[in-house]
C-alpha cells in the first residue's frame, strides 16, 4: 500500500503483520494459520469502519489523491472516438482544462473537464488543473459549438479553483467564469456534471451548471478551499480540517442542500484503487441521466435546469421566525 | 515650585483628559485614508464621502447609495423582511448576522426595491460592503434574483451596485450556487432585452465578480475602486508574486479591458440617466423579447 493515506495507517500496520506472519511460516514451516485468519478477519472490520465514517478531512485526502483518475482517463475508460480540441482563438490553449469530442455509447457528445498533471512536469504544465481565463473561454467555446450541432455537454469538475494570478485577473478571470454559467443557462442541449474529485470554488462551478450534478462519493465541492476558507475566517490555514467539517463539503451534505442529484459510489477506499470499476459504474450513472436528458426537447431542457439553480438556497422572512419563536 | 521643578526627572507625555476629548464631538472632523487631508464630516457628507483634496471616494452603505443615486433619494423596496439562517450551522453565523444587523440597520447585505433615475423607471440592487463583508449568500443571491425577474415582468432597466468580498464562506455550496442562479437569471433577462448596468464600487472581488457584477451590457467603475476575482492578498499569499502598482483598480480594469467607463460619483446619475435615456425605447419594449 505505497499510496496509502495518513488516516489508512492502522489499515496497513495490520496488513504488513499479515504479510510477515506469511512469510514466516513459509521460511520456518510453522503453521500461523489461525493467528493469520484472526488478523485478516481484524482487517476486514478495521476496513469497514475506517471508510464508512471517513470525515470530510479524510475524504479532500481521498479527493486529493495523486493516483486519483482525471478527466482524460475518464475520457479514455468510458469514451470511444475522441478527438480533443485546443484553444480559446482569443489567446491561448489552457491545459488545465482538457475537451473535444468523443461517442457515448455510440451517441456524439462534447465532454471537458479540468485536468490536473499525473506528475511534476504535467502538473506544471496543466497549471495543476488550476485554469486561466482560456480555460474557461475554451470551455466555452466548446459548449457553443455543442449547442449549435445538438450534441450533449458532460462536464468533470476536478479543480482546486480558478489560477490566483495578476495573468488570469488582467485577463478577466471573474468575467471568463460568470459568462460560461451565463452561457450554459441557456443551451438548448442536455448537460450532465460531475463532481469527480474536488469543486473549489466559481474555478469548478464555470463548468458545472447542468441539469443534473452528479458526485463522486469522496469527492468534494465547496465555495473555496476549506485552507482558503480557515486562512480568511480564523487567520489560521492549520484549522483547514476543522473548516472542512464547518463547511459541509461531502456528497452527503450537498445532496441534503440539493446542489446535487446524485451520489456515485466508489470502490472501497476511493476511485484510486480500482479506476477500471469506477469508470465503469460512473459511465452507467451519466448514461442513466442522459438518456432521460434526451427524450426532452431544447426548451424543457433550459427550462429544467433553470428551475433547478432557481430553487437552491435557504433563507427566511423576518415574521415568520417571530411567529416560530 | 523651584524644589519641584529640580526634583523632577521623568517627563510625561499629555494625554487629553476626558473632558477635553469630550469637546470636539464625536465624528466632527474626518481624515481622509488615503491623502492624510482632515476636513469637516459634514462636508465630506455633501460631497458624496468623494474627498475634496485627493478624490478618495469613500465606501458608501446602501442607504447613503440610494440616496446618491435615486430620484429624491425614494425606493421602493422588494423583500424587506427576507433574512438569513443558518444552513450549515457554521460556528458564530447567526451571532456575526446580529451583529451586523444591528450595526447596520439592514436585514443583509442588499437592499433591492424600485424608483427612478432622471425620472426613468428603474429596479435597483444595491450591495452594502459593512454588512458581513457585502458576501453573497441565500438572502443577497435571491433578492437580486427576484429584483432581476422583476425587472424582466415590468419591462424596466436593471442597475446593480456591487461591493462585496464574495460568496459567503458561512453558507459555501448554497452561496457557490448563488453565481450560478443569478447569473441564469441575468441570461433571460438579457434574452428578454432588459439592459442591465452593473455598477462596481470599493472593493468587489471573488463570487459578485466572477457572476453578476461582471455581466452587465454596460460596466461602470468608480474611481480607485479595487476588483477582480482573487485579491492581492490572496495573490500574494498563494503563489508570492509582486502586484504592480495601482493592481486591480478601475482605471487598471479598464486598461484591461474589463470596464466600459470609470465614472466619478458625482456624475453617477447624470451617466446612468443619460444611458437610460439612449435605451429608452429598447429597454421598456425589449428588443428580443417583442
Amino acid at each position: 500500500m505505497s499510496s496509502e493515506l495518513p488516516f489508512e495507517r492502522p489499515l496497513a500496520e495490520v496488513k504488513s503483520k499479515i504479510e510477515e506472519l506469511r512469510k514466516i511460516s513459509i521460511e520456518k514451516q510453522i503453521d500461523f494459520s489461525d493467528e493469520i485468519a484472526k488478523l485478516e478477519e481484524r482487517y476486514l472490520k478495521l476496513e469497514e469502519e475506517l471508510y464508512s465514517n471517513l470525515s470530510a478531512a479524510d475524504k479532500i485526502q481521498i479527493a486529493r489523491h495523486p493516483s486519483r483518475p482525471t478527466t482524460l482517463d475518464y475520457v479514455a475508460a468510458m469514451f470511444t472516438d475522441f478527438i480533443e480540441l485546443h484553444g480559446d482563438r482569443l489567446f491561448g490553449d489552457d491545459l488545465a482544462i482538457v475537451g473535444g469530442i468523443a461517442k457515448l455509447n455510440g451517441v456524439p457528445v462534447t465532454v471537458i473537464g479540468h485536468q490536473k498533471g499525473k506528475d511534476t512536469k504535467d502538473n506544471i504544465a496543466r497549471n495543476f488543473g488550476s485554469p486561466h481565463p482560456e480555460g474557461y473561454r475554451k470551455a466555452l467555446r466548446l459548449m457553443d459549438q455543442a449547442n449549435k450541432f445538438g450534441r450533449p455537454i458532460i462536464t468533470f469538475l476536478d479543480t482546486k479553483g480558478a489560477f490566483p494570478g495578476a495573468t488570469a485577473e488582467e485577463r478577466g478571470i471573474g468575467e471568463s467564469i460568470a459568462r460560461n454559467m451565463f452561457a450554459m443557462a441557456r443551451y438548448r442541449v442536455p448537460i450532465v456534471v460531475v463532481v469527480t474529485g474536488e469543486g473549489s470554488s466559481g474555478g469548478a462551478l464555470a463548468i458545472g451548471v447542468g441539469n443534473r450534478v452528479l458526485m463522486l462519493e469522496h469527492a468534494v465541492y465547496s465555495v473555496l478551499s476549506p485552507e482558503g476558507a480557515a486562512s480568511i475566517l480564523f487567520k489560521d490555514a492549520s484549522q483547514a480540517a476543522k473548516m472542512a467539517e464547518a463547511m459541509k463539503i461531502t456528497a452527503n451534505d450537498l445532496l441534503r442542500f440539493q446542489a446535487i442529484d446524485e451520489i456515485v459510489p466508489e470502490p472501497r477506499g476511493g476511485a484510486h484503487r480500482n479506476p477500471e470499476q469506477q469508470a465503469e459504474t460512473l459511465k452507467s450513472a451519466i448514461w442513466k441521466h442522459l438518456r432521460e436528458l434526451m427524450k426532452m426537447d431544447p426548451e424543457q431542457l433550459v427550462k429544467d435546469r433553470y428551475e433547478k439553480f432557481r430553487k437552491i438556497g435557504k433563507f427566511a422572512f423576518i415574521h415568520d421566525v417571530v411567529e416560530q419563536v | 515650585m523651584f524644589k519641584d521643578l529640580f526634583n523632577k526627572k521623568r517627563k510625561y507625555a499629555t494625554i487629553p483628559s476626558e473632558k477635553t476629548k469630550r469637546d470636539i464631538p464625536e465624528g466632527l472632523m474626518t481624515k481622509c485614508s488615503k491623502c492624510g487631508t482632515i476636513q469637516y464630516s459634514k462636508e465630506l457628507e455633501k460631497n458624496l464621502k468623494v474627498c475634496p483634496s485627493c478624490g478618495f471616494h469613500n465606501k458608501l452603505g446602501a442607504l447613503e447609495r440610494i440616496q446618491a443615486t435615486l430620484d429624491d433619494g425614494r425606493i421602493f423596496e422588494y423583500d424587506a423582511d427576507m433574512i438569513s439562517v443558518d444552513p450549515l450551522e457554521f460556528p458564530d453565523y447567526p451571532s456575526r448576522l446580529a451583529k451586523d444587523m444591528e450595526k447596520t440597520g439592514l436585514r443583509d447585505a442588499v437592499v433591492t426595491g424600485e424608483g427612478t433615475i432622471g425620472g426613468y423607471p428603474v429596479v435597483l440592487a444595491v450591495m452594502s460592503f459593512d454588512f458581513n463583508g457585502g458576501t453573497l449568500g441565500s438572502v443577497v443571491g435571491e433578492k437580486i434574483t427576484r429584483a432581476i425577474e422583476t425587472a424582466m415582468q415590468k419591462k424596466y432597466p436593471l442597475i446593480i451596485f456591487s461591493s462585496s468580498g464574495g460568496a459567503r464562506t458561512q453558507e459555501s455550496i448554497l452561496s457557490l450556487m448563488q453565481m450560478a442562479k443569478t447569473s441564469a437569471a441575468l441570461a433571460r433577462f438579457s434574452d428578454s432585452g432588459g439592459l442591465y448596468i452593473s455598477v462596481i464600487t470599493d472593493p468587489t472581488y471573488g463570487g459578485v465578480t466572477a457572476s453578476y457584477a461582471m455581466l452587465g451590457d454596460i460596466i461602470i467603475a468608480e474611481p480607485g475602486a479595487r476588483f477582480g476575482f482573487a485579491g492581492a492578498r490572496v495573490i500574494e499569499g498563494t503563489i508570492r508574486q509582486k502586484l504592480p502598482e495601482g493592481f486591480q483598480t478601475a482605471e487598471f480594469n479598464q486598461k484591461h479591458g474589463q470596464v466600459d467607463i470609470v465614472v466619478h460619483r458625482k456624475d453617477m446619475r447624470a451617466v446612468l440617466t443619460k444611458l437610460l435615456e439612449l435605451h429608452a425605447g429598447t429597454a421598456t419594449k425589449g428588443a428580443m423579447g417583442e
